[in-house]
C-alpha cells in the first residue's frame, strides 16, 4: 500500500465547505427540475383530456334539445282519404297551420320565405301523426314540429344573428378610404365617390350593351389602391349596382363617353354597413333577411316555441337535415356488427386460445401461429377494410356496406384481444383444479369444459367485453366497406341491409356543412362514449366481482 | 332460404342429439353391461355428424356459388357481344344483367341482356335448390351413420372429443388464414395495380394526382401515380405527433413510477387509460372542432399563416392520442429494472433523478424504444384523425403549417364510395394498404423483438 | 455397487401377500432428466402401503405412474410395466378416464373445486354416469361424506361452496371426492401435510377404515405416520427402490444401511 493510495482514501471529503453545498444544492435543483416535468406531462396530458371533453359538451348539450314550434293543425275529414292516409297533401296542411301564425302576411312570396322557418320534415311529422293516430280526424290538434337548422342554432344561441362580415385587414383596406374622404352617406346608404374615365376604346360600336363597364369601373375604383397586390378590395364595391350607376349615367348623357367622371358608387353590404355604422355587421348569410328575424320574434312573443329533449336523436333514422337526423339508424347498424363480431369472435377467441394454452404441443407450427396473433393485433385497422373490401365484397361477393361484413371484419380485428385475454385468464386457474379433476377421472376436455373455462369465464367475458368496446369505435374498416351509407329510414334493418354504424355516423356528420351537425356530431359522440364507459364498467365490474384469490 | 337451411340441419342436429341419446339409453338398460360413455355424449356425437360436415358444406357452397354462376353467365354470353368490350365494361354488363334479373329495369335492355337475367334467376334458383337437397341429404346421412355405430362399447366421449378438437385447431388456423388473406388480397390487387402503373413511378414519382377520368371527356388530370409525397406526409405526421407523444409520455411515466404516491397513481393512471380508450374518429373531431381552430387563431395573433388542415395540427393530436400508449410501454419498461439497480444507486447517495437519468432510463431505453417503434407503428396506421384532420393533396413541403396528406388518408378517399375494382385509382389503394402493412410489420416485428429480449434480460 | 445392494434386497421386496399392483422395471424421465430409476414393486390389496424417502427422490413422480397422472406433463415419459389386477395400464388401449376412475388420487394440498360439497363429491360420479338418478347420487354423495367423516359437519352446508371449509375438512372432502367414483385404489400424496395434528389424527383414522375396501398408497414425510398407518413400507432414494417390505420390519430391522440412516434421521 503506497502513500498516496492511502492518502486519497484517508484525505475527508469536506461536506461543509461551500462549494460542496452548491453542489448539492445543484443536485437537488435536477431533481425537482425532472420531477417538474413530469408532473407538467401529467397535467398537460389530463388538461388535454378535460380540453376535449368539455369542447364536447359544450357544443354538445345543444343538441339534446331541440327548437320547436307548436302548430295547431285542423284535420278536417274532407283532407283524407280513410284508405291512404300517408297520402295527403300534408305539405300544404303543415303550410296552413304554420301561416295561422302570421296572417299579415300575404304575397306568395313572402310566405315562402316565412316557411322556410319550419323544418321541412315537418309534413311527415304530422303525416306519421295522423297514421298513428287516425280517430284524430276531424278534431284539431297541437303538434310540435322542430324549426329549421338555422333557427334552431339561433334559438340555442350558438349562431349570432348579424356577424362581423370583415376581417382587421378589410377593414383596413377600407379605413383608407375614410380617411381621403371618399365616402358619403346619402339617404341612408354610404357610396364611394369615384372617378371613372368612360374609355370609348371599351365601347365597341358605341353600343353600352357591350361596353365592358364592369372593367370601367375596377379601373377606376383600383386608383384608390395603387399598390395594392391583393385583390382584397374589389370587394369593397357591389359592383353590379356600381355599373348601373355608370351605365345610367351613360345613358343619360351619352356625352361623357371619353370624358372622365365623378360617380357615388353603391358599396357592398358589409362596407355599407361598415360605413354607416362603424361596424360591418351584417346578416348571418345562414338566413335570407331581417324580415325572418321579425316573424321569428313573433313566433317566440306568440309562446308558440318551446325547447323539448331531443328524442328524435334517438328514434330518428338519418337526415340531410341537422334537426330531424337522428342516430338510431347508425345504433342498430351498430348493434348487428358488433352481434355478428360477439358471436364469431368469442367462440372463436376462446377455441383458439384454449387450443393453444391447454392442447397445442409446442412446435413450430404452434409458434407460428403465436407470432400470427400478437401481428395481427398490431396491423392497422384500415388494413383490415381493405381485407373485407377485397375478400369478403370483392371475391366471396358478400353484400356492400352491410353489418354482416362489418362485423366479420371487426371480429378479425377484436379476436387477438379476447385470444390474449382468454390465455391469461386460463393461466389464472390454478393447476390443483386441474388435478383434482384429472384425479377422478375427467378427461381432459371434460376439465377443461367443466372447471377451467367457467372458472376463468370472468376474466374471458371481460376482455371480450374491452375488445367489443374497441370494436365499437372502430371507424376506418366500416368507410372502406361502405358502412357509411346514407339511410333515412329505420325500416328495413338487418345483417344484410346497407346500414350506417355509430363511429361512421359520426364521421359523416362531422363532414357536413350545415351548422346543426357540429352539435349533432358532438352529441354522437357523447352517446357513443357513454356506451364505452357503460361496457368499460361493466368489464371492471365483472373483474372486481368475480376477482378470484386463489 | 339460407335461413331456413340452417333452421332445418340445426333441427336435424338436435333430433339427432335425442335419437343417440335415446338409443344409447336403451342399449344400456337392454343387456346388462356398462355403457362406455355417458348418454349425452352418444347424443353429441350423432348431431355433431349430423349438424357439422352439412354446415360446412353450405358455407363452402355459398362462398364460391356467386363466383361460379357469376363465371357460367360469362361463358354463356354471346361471343361477339363480349368480345368486343374489355374487363371493366364486362364487370358493368354482368351487374347490369343481375339489375335486370332483380326487377330494376330502368331503361329497355338489350335482348340478349334479359335472357342472360332469366338464365341467371333460374341457375340461381337451382344452385339454391340443390344446396337445400345436398345439405339436407349430407346431415341425413351423417346422422344415421353415426347412429347407427352406437353401443355399449363405443366409445362416444372420446369421438366428441376428437371433434372438439378437431374445431379448435380450425378455430386457430383462423389467424393464419386472417394473415394469409391480408398478404394474399393486397399482393393481388397490387400486382394488377402495377400492371398499369410502374413500380418505379409509383415509388420514386414525386406526382400524386390519382384522379383520372371516370367516364370519358371529364376533364381531370391523367393520373399520376407517383407515392413518395404521400410517404413524405405519412412521416411527417407520425414525426409532429412522436415530438408531442414522447417526451409528455415519457415523462408522465417517470414520474408516475418513481415519485408519484400510490394514490396518485391511482388516479392518474385511469385518466390515461380514458386517454387510450376514446375512438380515433372522437380525436379527428376533437382536431377539426377544437385544436386546428385554435392553431389558426394562436398563428394569426403571431403573424402565422397556419392552414385549417395543417400537418401539425393533425400531428399533434395524434401525439396525443398516443400518450398513453407511450407512457404506459414505459412505465412497464421501468418498472422491469430491478430493484437492486435503484439500490445499488442509492446507496451510492445518488438523487432520485440521477437515479432515474444515469441509471434507469438507460436501464430501461431497449424497452423504452421499442414502445417508441410501436408507437410509431401506430401513428402511421392511424386512420381517422388524418382523414378528418390532414390534406388530402400530395404536397412536398417542410412547412408544418401547410396541409400534407398520408398513406391512410389515400386509401380511404380513393376507396370511399367506389367498388369498381378496374382503374388504377382503386388498385392505388390496395398498393398503398400493402406497403403500409410491411411498414407497420417490420416496425412491430422489430419492436416486439427489442421488448422480448429486454424483458428476458431482467426475468 | 449400488446397484448390486439394490438387487440384492430384492428378495426381501417379494411379498408373500396377494398383489394388486405390480411394477416391473419403471424408469421415468422429465425431458433427458432421469426421475426414477428401474423400480419394482408390489403393493398388497386392502393394505396401506407408505413411500418414504428423503425430498426429490421421486416418490410422487412413483405415485402419479399409478394413475398416469404423467401423461398431463408433456416432458414426462414412462417405461417399463405396471399393471393393476394383471391389466396393464399403460396399454394403448386402455382409457386413462377410466383407470383414473378406478384409481382415485388426494393431492398433498387440499384443492376441493370452488364449487358446493355436493357438487364436490357428485361431479365424479356425474362423468362417469356412476348412477341412475338423482336420489341415487344423493344417497352416494351422503354415503361417501359418511365414510369420510364429514356428513355430521357439513350435514346442513351441503350447498355452500367446498373451499368454505377447513384445511382438514377439506382435506376430508378431497378423501370424500375420491371415494365416490368407487375406485379399487386410493394415492395419497402427503394428504396430511398442510393439516394440524387433529385434521392428521382424523385423516389417518379415516384412511385405517377405508383399507378395509380399498387399496391405499401414502407417500408421507412423517416416520411416525408411515410407522402408525401402514402395513409395508417402501423406501425411495435417489430415484431407486431401495427397500421394500412389512413396515415393522423396515422400522425395527432394516436391511439396507441407507435406509437406517433415513429413519433414524441421518439424512434427508
Ligand atoms: N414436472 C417436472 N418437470 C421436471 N422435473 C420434475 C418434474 N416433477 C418432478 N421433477 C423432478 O423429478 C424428481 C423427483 O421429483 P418428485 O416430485 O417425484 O419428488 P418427491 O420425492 O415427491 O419429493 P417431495 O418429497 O419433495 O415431494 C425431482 O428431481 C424433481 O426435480
Ligand atoms: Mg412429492
Amino acid at each position: 500500500m503506497t502513500d498516496t493510495q492511502s492518502g486519497l482514501l484517508s484525505s475527508q471529503h469536506d461536506w461543509s465547505s461551500a462549494a460542496a453545498r452548491k453542489r448539492v444544492k445543484r443536485r437537488y435543483a435536477a431533481d425537482r427540475r425532472l420531477q417538474f416535468y413530469g408532473i407538467g406531462a401529467i397535467a398537460l396530458s389530463i388538461l388535454l383530456l378535460g380540453v376535449l371533453f368539455s369542447s364536447l359538451m359544450f357544443t354538445g348539450y345543444v343538441a339534446f334539445y331541440t327548437t320547436k314550434v307548436a302548430l295547431e293543425v285542423p284535420f278536417a275529414a274532407d283532407q283524407f282519404d280513410k284508405d291512404k292516409l300517408g297520402d295527403a297533401n300534408y305539405r300544404g296542411i303543415a303550410k296552413t297551420a304554420f301561416l295561422t301564425y302570421f296572417p299579415e302576411v300575404t304575397s306568395r312570396a313572402e310566405q315562402r320565405n316565412l316557411v322556410k322557418i319550419m323544418s321541412s320534415g315537418a309534413p311527415y311529422i304530422i303525416r306519421d301523426f295522423v297514421v298513428a293516430n287516425p280517430d284524430r280526424i276531424g278534431s284539431t290538434v297541437t303538434i310540435q314540429v322542430p324549426v329549421s337548422d338555422p333557427f334552431d342554432q339561433l334559438y340555442k344561441g350558438v349562431i349570432p344573428r348579424y356577424i362581423d362580415a370583415l376581417g382587421q385587414d378589410r377593414i383596413a383596406l377600407f379605413e383608407k378610404l375614410q380617411r381621403r374622404n371618399v365616402i358619403k352617406i346619402e339617404g341612408g346608404k354610404a357610396f364611394a365617390a369615384t372617378d371613372i374615365f368612360v374609355n370609348p376604346a371599351e365601347i365597341p360600336d358605341g353600343d353600352i350593351t357591350k361596353a365592358d363597364l364592369h372593367g370601367m369601373v375596377r379601373e377606376g375604383f383600383a386608383a384608390y389602391y395603387p399598390k395594392q397586390t391583393s385583390r382584397a378590395y374589389q370587394e369593397i364595391l357591389a359592383e353590379d349596382a356600381s355599373t348601373q350607376v355608370l351605365r345610367a349615367k351613360i345613358e343619360a348623357e351619352p356625352g361623357i363617353v371619353g370624358k372622365t367622371v365623378t360617380l357615388m358608387l353603391p358599396l357592398a353590404p358589409a362596407y355599407d354597413e361598415l360605413a354607416r355604422t362603424g361596424a360591418s355587421k351584417i346578416v348571418n348569410p345562414r338566413f335570407g333577411d331581417k324580415a325572418e328575424f321579425v316573424w321569428f320574434d313573433k313566433l317566440i312573443s306568440a309562446g308558440a316555441i318551446s325547447t323539448p329533449f331531443t328524442w328524435e336523436l334517438f328514434t330518428n333514422a338519418d337526415s340531410r337535415y341537422p334537426e330531424l337526423a337522428g342516430l338510431a339508424g347508425a345504433l342498430s347498424g351498430s348493434f348487428f356488427a358488433l352481434l355478428v363480431c360477439f358471436l364469431l369472435s368469442f367462440p372463436i377467441g376462446i377455441a383458439t386460445a384454449v387450443y393453444l394454452e391447454e392442447f397445442a404441443p409446442k412446435n413450430k407450427w404452434t409458434d407460428l401461429v403465436e407470432v400470427n396473433i400478437n401481428n395481427l393485433a398490431a396491423v392497422p385497422s384500415v388494413v383490415f377494410g381493405l381485407l373485407g373490401l377485397a375478400l369478403f365484397i370483392n371475391t366471396f361477393g358478400l353484400p356492400r356496406s352491410a353489418p354482416l361484413v362489418g362485423g366479420m371484419v371487426l371480429a378479425l380485428m377484436t379476436l387477438p384481444t379476447i385470444i390474449v385475454a382468454t390465455r391469461a385468464a386460463l393461466k389464472g386457474v390454478p393447476p390443483s383444479i386441474r388435478e383434482a379433476a384429472l384425479g377422478v377421472g375427467a378427461s381432459k376436455h371434460q376439465v377443461m369444459l367443466h372447471h377451467v373455462i367457467p372458472l376463468s369465464l370472468p376474466g374471458i367475458l371481460t376482455g371480450t367485453i374491452i375488445g367489443l368496446a374497441q370494436a365499437l369505435g372502430e371507424t376506418a374498416p366500416l368507410l372502406l366497406i361502405g358502412m357509411n351509407a346514407f339511410i333515412p329510414s329505420i325500416e328495413n334493418m338487418g345483417l344484410t341491409q346497407p346500414a350506417m354504424a355509430l363511429p361512421t355516423q359520426i364521421f359523416s356528420w362531422a363532414d357536413s356543412p350545415e351548422r346543426g351537425f357540429v352539435s349533432r356530431t358532438s352529441a354522437a359522440i357523447m352517446v357513443l362514449l357513454g356506451f364505452l364507459v357503460i361496457m368499460n364498467i361493466l368489464a371492471v365490474y365483472l373483474r372486481r366481482k368475480f376477482e378470484r384469490k386463489w | 332460404m339460407v335461413v331456413y337451411l340452417f333452421l332445418l340441419l340445426l333441427a336435424i342436429a338436435s333430433s339427432g342429439f335425442l335419437l343417440g341419446r335415446f338409443k344409447a339409453r336403451a342399449a344400456g338398460v337392454g343387456q346388462d353391461v356398462k355403457m362406455h360413455s355417458l348418454d349425452g355424449y352418444h347424443g353429441w356425437f350423432v348431431a355433431a355428424w349430423a349438424g357439422i360436415p352439412a354446415v360446412l358444406l353450405t358455407l363452402l357452397w355459398l362462398l364460391f356459388q356467386g363466383p361460379v354462376i357469376d363465371w357460367l353467365l360469362v361463358g354463356s354470353l354471346p361471343a361477339n357481344k363480349v368480345q368486343a368490350i374489355d374487363g371493366g365494361k364486362l364487370q358493368l354488363l354482368v351487374s347490369q344483367i343481375k339489375s335486370v334479373a332483380a326487377g330494376n329495369i330502368f331503361s329497355q335492355p338489350e335482348p340478349f341482356v334479359v335472357e342472360a337475367a332469366e338464365r341467371y334467376n333460374r341457375w340461381k334458383d337451382i344452385a339454391s335448390w340443390s344446396l337445400f337437397a345436398v345439405a339436407t341429404v349430407l346431415a341425413l346421412v351423417g346422422l344415421l351413420v353415426a347412429r347407427s355405430r352406437i353401443s355399449p362399447r363405443f366409445r362416444a366421449r372420446n369421438g366428441v372429443e376428437t371433434i372438439m378438437s378437431g374445431l379448435m385447431i380450425a378455430c386457430s388456423v383462423i389467424a393464419i388464414l386472417t394473415t394469409l388473406g391480408i398478404v394474399v388480397s393486397l399482393l393481388y390487387e397490387t400486382l394488377r395495380f402495377f400492371d398499369r402503373v410502374s413500380v418505379v413511378e409509383f415509388f420514386t414519382g414525386l406526382n400524386w394526382e390519382p384522379q383520372i377520368p371516370i367516364r370519358e371527356g371529364q376533364v381531370t388530370a391523367g393520373g399520376a401515380f407517383g407515392a413518395l409525397p404521400v410517404f413524405w406526409g405519412t412521416m411527417m405526421i407520425a414525426l409532429i405527433a412522436m415530438l408531442v407523444a414522447t417526451p409528455i409520455g415519457l415523462f408522465a411515466a417517470v414520474y408516475l413510477t418513481e415519485y408519484a404516491s400510490a394514490r396518485l397513481r391511482d388516479v392518474v393512471k385511469p385518466l390515461l387509460e380514458i386517454l387510450a380508450g376514446i375512438p380515433t374518429v372522437v380525436y379527428g373531431f376533437f382536431a377539426v372542432l377544437t385544436v386546428a381552430p385554435a392553431m389558426r387563431t394562436f398563428g394569426e395573433a403571431i403573424g402565422l399563416n397556419i392552414a385549417p388542415n395543417s400537418a401539425l395540427a393533425a400531428g399533434a393530436v395524434m401525439g396525443i392520442m398516443l400518450i398513453p400508449f407511450i407512457s404506459s410501454l414505459s412505465d412497464d419498461a421501468i418498472n422491469a429494472v430491478p430493484q437492486s439497480l435503484r439500490d445499488g444507486s442509492y446507496g451510492l447517495g445518488a438523487t432520485k433523478g440521477e437515479t432515474i437519468t444515469k441509471v434507469l432510463l438507460p436501464a430501461a431505453l431497449p424497452g423504452i424504444m421499442g414502445g417508441i417503434l410501436l408507437a410509431v407503428s401506430r401513428a402511421i396506421g392511424e386512420t381517422m384523425i388524418v382523414v378528418m384532420a390532414a390534406g388530402i393533396i400530395a404536397a412536398l413541403t417542410l412547412n408544418p403549417f401547410e396541409p400534407v396528406t398520408t398513406v391512410t388518408v389515400q386509401i380511404v378517399t380513393l376507396l370511399i364510395g367506389d367498388s369498381e375494382f378496374d382503374n388504377p385509382k382503386t388498385l392505388a389503394a390496395f398498393a398503398l394498404g400493402l406497403v403500409l402493412f410491411l411498414a407497420t410489420l417490420v416496425l412491430n416485428v422489430i419492436a416486439l423483438r427489442i421488448v422480448q429480449k429486454y424483458r428476458e434480460q431482467y426475468d | 455397487m449400488e446397484h448390486q445392494v439394490v438387487e440384492g434386497s430384492k428378495p426381501v421386496t417379494v411379498p408373500a401377500l396377494d398383489p394388486t399392483i405390480t411394477a416391473r422395471g419403471v424408469n421415468v424421465f422429465y425431458g433427458d432428466k432421469q426421475a426414477i430409476f428401474d423400480v419394482d414393486v408390489d403393493v398388497p390389496r386392502n393394505a396401506i402401503t407408505s413411500f418414504i424417502g428423503p425430498s426429490g427422490c421421486g416418490k410422487s413422480t412413483f405415485l402419479r405412474c399409478i394413475n398416469r397422472m404423467n401423461d398431463t406433463i408433456p416432458i414426462c415419459t414412462v417405461t417399463g410395466d405396471i399393471r393393476i389386477d394383471g391389466e396393464d395400464i399403460y396399454d394403448p388401449r386402455l382409457d386413462v378416464v377410466e383407470l383414473r376412475a378406478r384409481v382415485g388420487m388426494v393431492f398433498q394440498k387440499p384443492n376441493p373445486f370452488p364449487k358446493s360439497i355436493y357438487e364436490n363429491i357428485a361431479y365424479g360420479p356425474r362423468i362417469h354416469g356412476l348412477t341412475r338418478s338423482k336420489k341415487e347420487l344423493d344417497e352416494l354423495v351422503e354415503k361417501c361424506l359418511e365414510k369420510a367423516g364429514l356428513l355430521k359437519e357439513v350435514k346442513d352446508r351441503m350447498n355452500e361452496p367446498g373451499t368454505g371449509l377447513s384445511g382438514g375438512q377439506q382435506q376430508r372432502l378431497c378423501i370424500a371426492r375420491a371415494i365416490a367414483t368407487r375406485p379399487e385404489v386410493i394415492l395419497m400424496d402427503e394428504p396430511c401435510s398442510a393439516l394440524d395434528p387433529i385434521a392428521t389424527a382424523k385423516v389417518e383414522e379415516l384412511m385405517e377404515e377405508l383399507k378395509e375396501n380399498y387399496t391405499i398408497i401414502i407417500v408421507t414425510h412423517s416416520m411416525q405416520q408411515a410407522a402408525r398407518v401402514s402395513q409395508r413400507t417402501a423406501f425411495f432414494h435417489l430415484g431407486k427402490l431401495v427397500e421394500n417390505g412389512d413396515t415393522r420390519q423396515i422400522f425395527t430391522n432394516p436391511s439396507d444401511k441407507r435406509t437406517q440412516d433415513y429413519i433414524t434421521g441421518r439424512f434427508g
